[in-house]
Formats: structure tokens, C-alpha cells, sequence
């Protein structure tokens, strides 16, 4: 009986060693939205493009759309945007930008030479939409769907592989549920 | 006695030495409300360091999130709020304090489940010694028989078993 | 030409190791004095080809070899010397040839201190720490090369090394450390050698317990020196954030604890020998998952290496066969026979099981604790952060009640402690212990529930130590004498425990009576941080080796009088294009100053970091103090009496079965 009590030790190393070996590759620092399942945080924010207008949540209601957050500092966002153009103008995908934390002229320089994917774009200088969707560094990309519901969020840059294997079932349920 | 007016005049001119009192970098009414400040922003963890609190990171996103945290502290949001306000934008990831819900009732009740444990098994152990001394000395037939081997110089008794 | 013959001399090193984990323990299992004759010799040479490698290494470094993949990314023309010395361990592969270099470097030790073993034991532990070695050595020359080539693209200069690596603290704090994991290895093969022989004994416990001890002191020093670093490097003046990579250096320290204490017992009275070897494999377990959880990017920290999939995999199979293998022939071979051994419910056994019990939780909660959020994280049940307000909640209780039992342990006896006695004997150390508390806690000025634990448990195991050694030392020659009549081994068990009070102390005033504040302030201004003012006079740019930084220059008066002039800096290294935060601190015994600083808010203010901090050099001068009781403890006369002739004699050989009989001394 006593022996028994001698293999407990064992019995939880090779537990603790499952859990370890499960989480060797994984990313730690990715974390998923919050925000999943629940509607954009509201929020009435000028246009980049016309200062006159402004946008809120009826902006992102109406079709299945990406939400991608991006600004002339963050170098990833200039490796990302030819992927998003060719979203944009190949596969007719309706991309809303969110221009974190940026100055209007930083802004237009980007996509006066990179082209511009964006339906409409949100002027968020001070980054509070941002927060607001718990943003922690960009570029991140939401998919939102038609009645302006976050259902996934992607940090980080967006191409091929991460359109198909993580956006586009993403959208193809939203489309489908709609 | 004499030294009255240098003391005074000492005094005097250390008037003019004394500076107003800085500003916080976030302006508070009292220290306790400061402190209060400073112990929250030690237990909310910036999103995208490598394992910082957000008092300790110069990243943007602390910045930001000190700013709200100072925010809602002027608006008078407990610390529960403004806790649940962070964790409903970044997820329970920012809370250096894990919740206390069915996931994690075994990590918090841990240590007083070890302690309260080990204590019954060493109480265990020792009621077993304090029995086996009162059973008396008499040596049980197989003891009689290993004593007897010892005694004829061979393995010594305390090898295992 | 030079790193070729390196990794050569690390394929030797493997080679030898192979040997030594197979040769030895043959001749052990055998009985052939032969074949165990070969521990020796082989042990050396694995030394001194890993030494060899090393030096190479370092002459890598040293000479600008940017040939050598890891010298390019970790080290920098500019580079003061020293510092490319250092940073032969400032990065994994290098790190991990320190590794191998101490294990073999404590293998040597383990033939050169030994000669009185039993021939057959020494060749079962030393082929056990063979085997280790071949694991390291594998893993460096298959995963994690230092002597891989950039050829022919040799880069015209290197990364540089991390500026927070670029400082003396960090020179010493692995290599500390690292002696004191890899000295629990040799704990380990003592009971994994005992478990193969089945000879576990007092003999076992008095031979593993020097060995624990002093890898126990070095990973106290590793472990203060990373705090101490931590505090004045990183500019925000914390001493222990509870990160996974802390909390892994931290588990192998509580159980070894635990280890030094359960072979006390073992040695004393032969009993919980079972016990005393769970932990002796245990410790060193712990170890190698500390080098598991550093390296292989499963947990988020600051202090991590870059993390690499196939080097934790390599790792947790390292890992996973040494702890595997050692249970099973824990759970077969371990004693079950209870030793007929009596104690009393008050007896120095049983005060040492209770602090067992203690520590075993403190390391079972601190390893869950850190832990905890990986198996959540599997069982997707969310990303949970477990940090400091966790930790300071759980663990404090257990850490005050170790220094309350150990306080009234100090007294006990071995078998049998009478419980009436004890209480009197108390008496009057509680009261003195309270009035000392009371008074401290006025003199700091404010009562909180848990500062008022904290110095208690300090205080009250400070007093109980000198009221034991006022006691002992009582003799017909005086006082003199009697305190000089006390072993080394004595004097050590009493500064360990003043150190622990100490620690104690230390962390309970400075979490509870430090102030922090972060000000606004432009050159003229100054700030008040508990009764100092610190006034801001000038900031300026300076040059240094390779950085350039912003220079900040602040007085400090306490009571209108200048105490000092405080120069932290911000610093830029040119290189690595990085940012440091130098803070710059007004040491003292009883309290520091400590200003650093931030953020710039505008053209003339900048965000400025002022901290009060009382008690906070006694962390680091209590482990300092722990650390010495443990070397004092080993340099007892026990450990050194002579073998006389005549008592050679009487050694009988081993037989054929491998079990000895007498060993002397």
C-alpha cells in the first residue's frame, strides 16, 4: 500500500510534463479579443478622408466586413497593406480602416504611396476606439460582421495564409449565418 | 544666547530653500489616494510586454491604460471597476490577481490545503511511533532472526526492506 | 581554426562522458575494481576538455571572432573586455557550455573530496553525474552549438551584447547560480547511487549533506545577486516580481531547504530516509525545469532567452528522462520498512518534519503558481495572469509561519522535547520579541496586520537564536570559550537562521513602509519622498563606451542637510539601438534612495521616479549571511577528521553484490 504512495510522484511529473510539452510553439503573447461575440464599442469618430463627416457603429453594420488598425509608425502595417489592396480590389473584400494613433499628413503619405484598400477610414488620433477594442499593438484586424458584431481578431500582419486559414472561414460563417 | 540670531537668520534664509511641492506625474488629492494609484497600476499587466506590470513598462499601451486607470480614479471608480473596465477591453490577462471562480478555487485554497495536509500527515506519523513505543520492546520472531544475523556480522539492518 | 577545435574538445567532452556514465557503474554493479578505477581519470578529462572549450569560447570573444555565429550576436567591437568576457554566458549556447563546465567542474570535485567512499558508491554517483552530462553535452552540440560559423558572410562587427547584460551583477548571477543548480545534481546521484545499491543510511545522509549545503549557499547567492541586480538595473527599484523565470530559480532554493533539513534528520536518526531522497531528486528536477522553463519560451518573461521549439523539445526530453527514470526507481526501490526509531511529539524530528511541511508547500505553491496558467491555457479555459498580488497573499502566511516554528524548533530536542519545558523556556523570548516588534513598528511609524507578522517572525527567530546560543555557550571557562567550544556546524545553522531573519525583515519593512512616487519635474524642482528632499538641479548629455545618455543630476537632504547627489541616467546604446533607464541610489544599512528617470513630458519636465525604500539592502546582506552559515556548516571538523591508519584497516571490501560494510569517519 505504502508503495502505492511511491508512484505519486511519478504519476505528477509526467502530468506536469503533458502540460509542458502542450506548450512548447505555442505563442504565449497571443491573446485572444475579448470582445468576441459582442458588438464594437461605440464610439463617433471623423472620417480621415473628410473631417466634416462622422462615423460610428452604423459604419461597420449592413455586410460582413474587416476592421483592420494600422498607422504610418508601425513598420508591420507597410508590409501587410499590399495583401490588404490586393483583399481590397481582387477579391472585393470590404475593408473599414481604423488609422490608430496617427497625424492626418503621416496618414495620406501612406496611402498616397502604398494605395488605399479602405472603403472608409476612421480618424482615431487619440487611439480611444482602439482601446476601446482592446488593441495592444498594431496592426491588428477584426472581422465584423453584418450586424456589427466582432467575431474574430487577428494581431498581427495579414497575408495569404493567415486570410485563409483564419479569416475567411471567419467570414464565410458570418455570410452564412446573416 | 548668543547664537539666537544666526539661528534665526539661518532659519530665514531657509525659508527661501524650501520649493513648492512637484506635481505627481498624475495629480492627486492625497497620498493615500496616490498610493492607491501606484498599488493599482502594479497589479495590471501590459498586454504586450514580456511579463511587465504597467507601472513598470514604457510601452504605449501602459501609457494608455495608466491614463485610464487615472481616469476613472478621478471619476471615482472603485478599483473593482476600474479592474473589470480593462479586463472587459484586454481580457482577464491584465489582471495580475487571478478571479476567484471554479478554475482557480484549487490554486487559492492550495496552500492551506498542503499545510492543513502535511500537518495531519505528520500528526499520522507520529501517533504511529508513539503506538509502535508503547507496544513495548519485545522483538518479533522475524526481528529475533535478523538480530541474530547482524550479531553473526553480515548486512547491517538498516538496508531496505 | 580555433572554434573547430572547440566543438572537438565538446565532442571529447561527450565521448568521456559516455564512458564515465557506463564504465564506473559496471565496475559497480560487477564488483570490478578495475573498471571503477576509471571514474577518476575519465571525470578529469571530461573537465578539462570542457574547460577547454570554454577557454576558446572566451578567446573567441575576447579576440573579435565574429566568425563565430554566437560571438557576432552577442558581443560588439566596442565592448569593454570585460564585458566580452561575461558575455560568453550572456546568451543560451553560451550559457549552457557555463552549464556543462560546472557539472563537470562539481564531478571533479565529487573524485577530489570523496577518497574516503567506498569505492563502489563514488563509481555509482559518479556515473550517474556521467549521465547527466551526456544529456548537457548532447543537447549543446546538437541544438545549441557556440561554435557555429557564419562563414564566408563574417559580419564587419557584432549585435553587441544587451546592454541590461553589460553590468556586474549580471557577470555574477549566472555562474552563481548555476553552481548551485548543478551542485544539486550531485545530491541527486548520491541517492540515485543509493537507491541502485540499496545502502540508504545515515552514512548516505552525512555524505549528501555537505554537498547540498554548499550547492544551497551558491544558489542563495545566484538568487540574491539576481534581486539585487533587478532592483538597481531595471530603474523601478522592485526586488522579486514572482516571473516564471524567478519563481524557477526560486523552487530548487525552497526544497533544497527542505533537503538540508530532512538530511538532518536522516543523518542524526536514520529516519524519513524515503522522504530525504524524494527531494534529493526532487531538487535537482526542479533545477533542470528551471533550465527547461528559461529556454523554451513556454512561459512569458522578461528574463528568458529567445525561445526555440526544437531546444525545448530536446530540453523537456532531457528533462522528462532523468525525472521519469528516477521516480520509477524511487517508487521500486525506495525503503518501506519503518525504522524503529521513537521520537516524542515535540522533538526536533518532528519540528523539522513540520518545517518540511511548510517549505514543501511553499515549493508546491509557488510551482503551481507559476504553472497554473499554462494548464488553464491547455484546457482552454482562458489566459489567465497569476503575478505578485497572488503570490504576496499565498505565500507570506506560510514564510511568517516558518519563522514562528522555527523560533520554537531552535529549542527543541532530538526524541523528545518536554512540552512544559518548551512552553517556559518561551516565555520571556515571546515577550522580548513583542516589545522589540512593538517598538519597531512605532519607529517606522505605522501598524498594519501583516508588517506587525512579518518583523515578529523576524525578530522572534533573531531572539530565539541568541537565546539558544546564550545557552549553549555557557561554560566554567566563560563565555569566550564556551561561544568558540561551538562547532562550525553550530555557528552556520545560526547565521543561516539570522539571515533568514534578516531576509525577513528586510522584504516586510521595505513592502510595507517604502514610499514610490512618480513627479513632474523640470531642473529647480524638488520632491518629497517620506522626510527626503530630492531636488532636481540640471540634466545634460554625456558619452560613455558605447552609449550616449541623458544625464540627470539631483541632491538629496534629509532634515536641510545634503546627503547626497544622485546622477541617474537615461541611456542610449548606439549599437543595439535600445534604451536603458540607469537609476541611481543613495545606498545605506538601514534604508536607500533611490531616483530614476522616466519619460520625457515636455521640453524642460521629465516624469521622475523617486523611491523611499527602509530595510531593502537586508535582503540582500541576509541571503549574504545565510550563504556563509553554509559554507561555515561544511568546513566543520566533521567533514575533515583524518582516517588513521588503523581504521584503514578495519575498511572491509565490498563483495560482489556491491554492499560494503563499514565506512569510516
Amino acid at each position: 500500500m505504502k508503495r502505492l504512495f511511491l508512484f505519486l510522484p511519478l504519476i505528477v511529473a509526467v502530468a506536469v510534463g503533458v502540460f509542458l510539452f502542450a506548450g512548447i510553439g505555442k505563442d504565449p503573447t497571443r491573446l485572444e479579443s475579448v470582445l468576441i461575440g459582442k458588438p464594437v464599442p461605440e464610439f463617433s469618430l471623423e472620417s480621415l478622408n473628410d473631417p466634416e463627416r462622422r462615423l460610428d457603429t452604423s459604419l461597420l453594420k449592413g455586410e460582413v466586413s474587416l476592421l483592420n488598425v494600422w498607422a504610418e509608425w508601425c513598420p508591420s502595417c507597410w508590409d501587410e497593406h499590399k495583401y490588404l489592396m490586393h483583399l481590397s480590389k481582387d477579391k472585393g473584400v470590404r475593408i473599414v480602416g481604423l488609422n490608430y494613433k496617427d497625424e492626418r499628413e503621416a496618414a495620406f503619405r501612406f496611402l498616397n504611396q502604398l494605395g488605399n484598400p479602405y472603403e472608409t477610414i476612421i480618424f482615431d488620433p487619440k487611439g480611444k476606439l482602439g482601446f476601446d477594442l482592446g488593441v495592444y499593438g498594431a496592426p491588428e484586424t477584426f472581422v465584423i460582421d453584418a450586424d456589427g458584431v466582432v467575431r474574430y481578431r487577428h494581431v498581427g500582419v495579414v497575408n495569404q495564409k493567415v486570410w485563409e486559414q483564419e479569416l475567411l472561414p471567419v467570414i464565410n460563417k458570418a455570410k452564412g449565418n446573416s | 544666547m548668543r547664537r539666537f540670531p544666526i539661528l534665526l537668520f539661518a532659519l530665514f534664509a531657509l525659508s527661501f530653500t524650501v520649493q513648492a511641492e512637484v506635481k505627481d506625474v498624475y495629480d492627486f488629492d492625497t497620498r493615500a489616494e496616490e498610493q492607491r494609484y501606484q498599488n493599482l497600476i502594479a497589479e495590471l499587466r501590459c498586454p504586450k510586454c514580456q511579463n511587465n506590470n504597467i507601472a513598470d513598462s514604457n510601452s504605449a499601451i501602459s501609457q494608455d491604460m495608466r491614463d485610464e486607470v487615472y481616469r476613472m480614479m478621478k471619476n471615482g471608480a472603485s478599483n473593482e471597476e476600474i479592474v473589470d473596465a480593462l479586463v472587459s477591453r484586454f481580457g482577464e490577462f491584465v489582471q495580475y490577481k487571478p478571479p476567484v471562480d471554479r478554475r482557480t478555487i484549487l490554486l487559492w485554497a492550495f496552500p492551506a490545503i498542503a499545510v492543513i495536509g502535511g500537518f495531519l500527515v505528520v500528526v499520522g506519523v507520529v501517533m504511529r511511533s508513539r503506538r509502535r513505543e508503547q507496544q513495548g520492546e519485545t522483538l518479533s520472531q522475524e526481528d529475533k532472526r535478523k538480530a541474530e544475523r547482524i550479531l553473526a556480522g553480515e548486512s547491517d539492518e538498516s538496508a531496505k526492506g | 581554426m580555433y572554434p573547430e577545435l572547440g566543438q572537438l574538445a565538446l565532442i571529447l567532452a561527450l565521448l568521456l562522458a559516455v564512458l564515465l556514465s557506463v564504465v564506473p557503474l559496471v565496475g559497480a554493479l560487477t564488483g570490478r575494481d578495475s573498471l571503477q578505477a576509471f571514474a577518476r581519470p575519465l571525470a578529469s578529462g571530461m573537465f578539462v576538455f570542457t574547460g577547454l572549450a570554454f577557454a576558446i569560447l572566451a578567446h573567441a570573444f575576447l579576440v573579435d571572432d565574429f566568425s563565430v555565429a554566437y560571438v557576432a550576436n552577442n558581443s560588439n567591437s566596442m565592448l569593454p573586455w570585460y564585458y566580452k568576457f561575461s558575455a560568453v554566458w550572456g546568451g543560451h549556447e553560451g550559457s549552457l557550455l557555463l552549464w556543462a563546465l560546472m557539472l563537470s567542474g562539481w564531478t571533479l570535485a565529487v573524485t577530489i573530496f570523496s577518497r574516503k567512499l567506498p569505492s563502489v558508491m563514488i563509481s555509482q554517483v559518479l556515473s550517474v553525474l556521467g549521465m547527466i552530462a551526456v544529456g548537457f553535452f548532447l543537447f549543446v552540440i546538437i541544438t545549441s552549438n557556440p561554435f557555429d560559423r557564419l562563414l564566408p558572410n563574417i559580419p564587419a562587427d557584432g549585435r553587441d551584447l544587451n546592454p541590461l547584460l553589460q553590468d556586474i551583477g549580471l557577470i555574477m548571477h549566472p555562474p552563481m547560480l548555476y553552481m548551485g543548480y548543478v551542485g544539486f545534481s550531485v545530491a541527486f546521484a548520491f541517492a540515485i547511487a543509493a537507491l541502485i545499491n540499496g545502502r540508504l543510511d545515515a552514512a548516505w545522509a552525512r555524505w549528501s549533506r555537505p554537498w547540498t549545503t554548499v550547492a544551497w549557499a551558491f544558489l542563495t547567492v545566484g538568487i540574491a545577486l539576481g534581486s539585487w541586480w533587478a532592483y538597481y538595473e531595471l530603474g523601478w527599484g522592485g526586488w522579486w516580481f514572482w516571473d516564471p523565470v524567478e519563481n524557477a530559480s526560486l523552487l530548487p532554493w525552497l526544497s533544497g531547504t527542505a533537503l538540508m533539513h530532512s538530511l538532518a534528520v536522516t543523518e542524526k536518526r536514520g529516519v524519513f530516509k524515503s522522504w530525504t531522497v524524494l527531494l534529493a531528486i526532487v531538487s535537482f528536477a526542479l533545477s533542470l525545469l528551471g533550465t527547461f522553463l528559461v529556454r523554451s519560451g513556454v512561459l512569458t518573461s522578461v528574463h528568458a532567452f529567445a525561445s526555440d521549439p526544437e531546444r525545448g523539445s530536446f530540453l523537456l526530453m532531457l528533462l522528462g528522462i532523468t525525472v521519469v527514470a528516477s521516480l520509477v526507481l524511487y517508487a521500486f526501490r525506495a525503503p518501506v520498512v519503518h525504522v524503529r526509531s521513537r521520537y516524542g511529539s515535540l522533538s526536533r524530528e518532528v519540528f523539522l518534519l513540520f518545517n518540511n511541511v511548510l517549505l514543501v508547500s511553499a515549493t508546491a505553491l509557488v510551482g503551481i503558481g507559476t504553472l497554473y496558467p499554462l494548464v488553464l491555457d491547455y484546457l482552454e479555459m482562458g489566459k489567465l495572469s497569476i503575478g505578485e498580488p497572488f503570490f504576496n497573499t499565498t505565500f507570506s502566511p506560510l514564510a511568517v509561519a516558518t519563522g514562528l516554528l522555527l523560533g520554537v524548533g531552535i529549542f527543541s530536542r532530538w526524541k523528545k522535547t518536554d512540552g512544559g519545558w518548551l512552553a517556559r523556556k518561551l516565555l520571556w523570548p515571546l515577550a522580548l520579541s513583542t516589545a522589540i516588534t512593538a517598538a519597531v513598528m512605532i519607529g517606522y511609524g505605522g501598524f498594519t496586520p501583516w508588517a506587525f507578522l512579518g518583523v515578529f517572525a523576524a525578530v522572534w527567530v533573531t531572539v530565539a537564536t541568541f537565546w539558544d546560543l546564550w545557552d549553549k555557550s555557557s561554560s566554567r571557562n566563560g563565555r569566550l570559550y564556551g561561544l568558540r567550544r561551538q562547532s562550525r556546524s553550530y555557528w552556520g545553522m545560526v547565521l543561516g537562521h539570522l539571515g533568514v531573519a534578516m531576509v525577513m525583515a528586510g522584504a516586510t519593512i521595505v513592502s510595507n513602509y517604502g514610499i514610490e512616487r512618480d513627479v513632474r519635474m523640470q531642473p529647480g524642482d524638488s520632491a518629497m519622498v517620506g522626510d527626503y528632499r530630492i531636488v532636481f538641479t540640471d540634466i545634460g548629455q554625456r558619452e560613455g563606451p558605447n552609449y550616449t545618455s541623458e544625464y540627470g543630476s539631483f541632491d538629496v537632504y534629509l532634515d536641510g542637510k545634503q546627503v547626497s547627489e544622485l546622477h541617474p541616467e537615461k541611456r542610449n546604446y548606439t549599437v543595439g539601438m535600445s534604451m536603458m533607464t540607469e537609476a541611481d541610489i543613495d545606498a545605506g544599512l538601514f534604508r536607500d534612495v533611490f531616483v530614476a528617470i522616466g519619460e520625457r513630458i515636455s521640453d524642460e519636465a521629465w516624469a521622475i521616479r523617486v523611491q523611499y525604500k527602509p530595510l531593502v539592502r537586508w535582503l540582500w546582506l541576509g541571503a549574504l549571511v545565510m550563504a556563509l552559515g553554509g559554507f561555515l556548516a561544511i568546513a566543520d571538523k566533521r567533514y575533515r577528521i583524518r582516517v588513521s591508519k588503523e581504521k584503514e584497516a578495519k575498511v572491509i571490501q565490498p563483495d560482489a553484490s556491491g554492499k560494503t560494510a563499514e565506512v569510516t569517519s
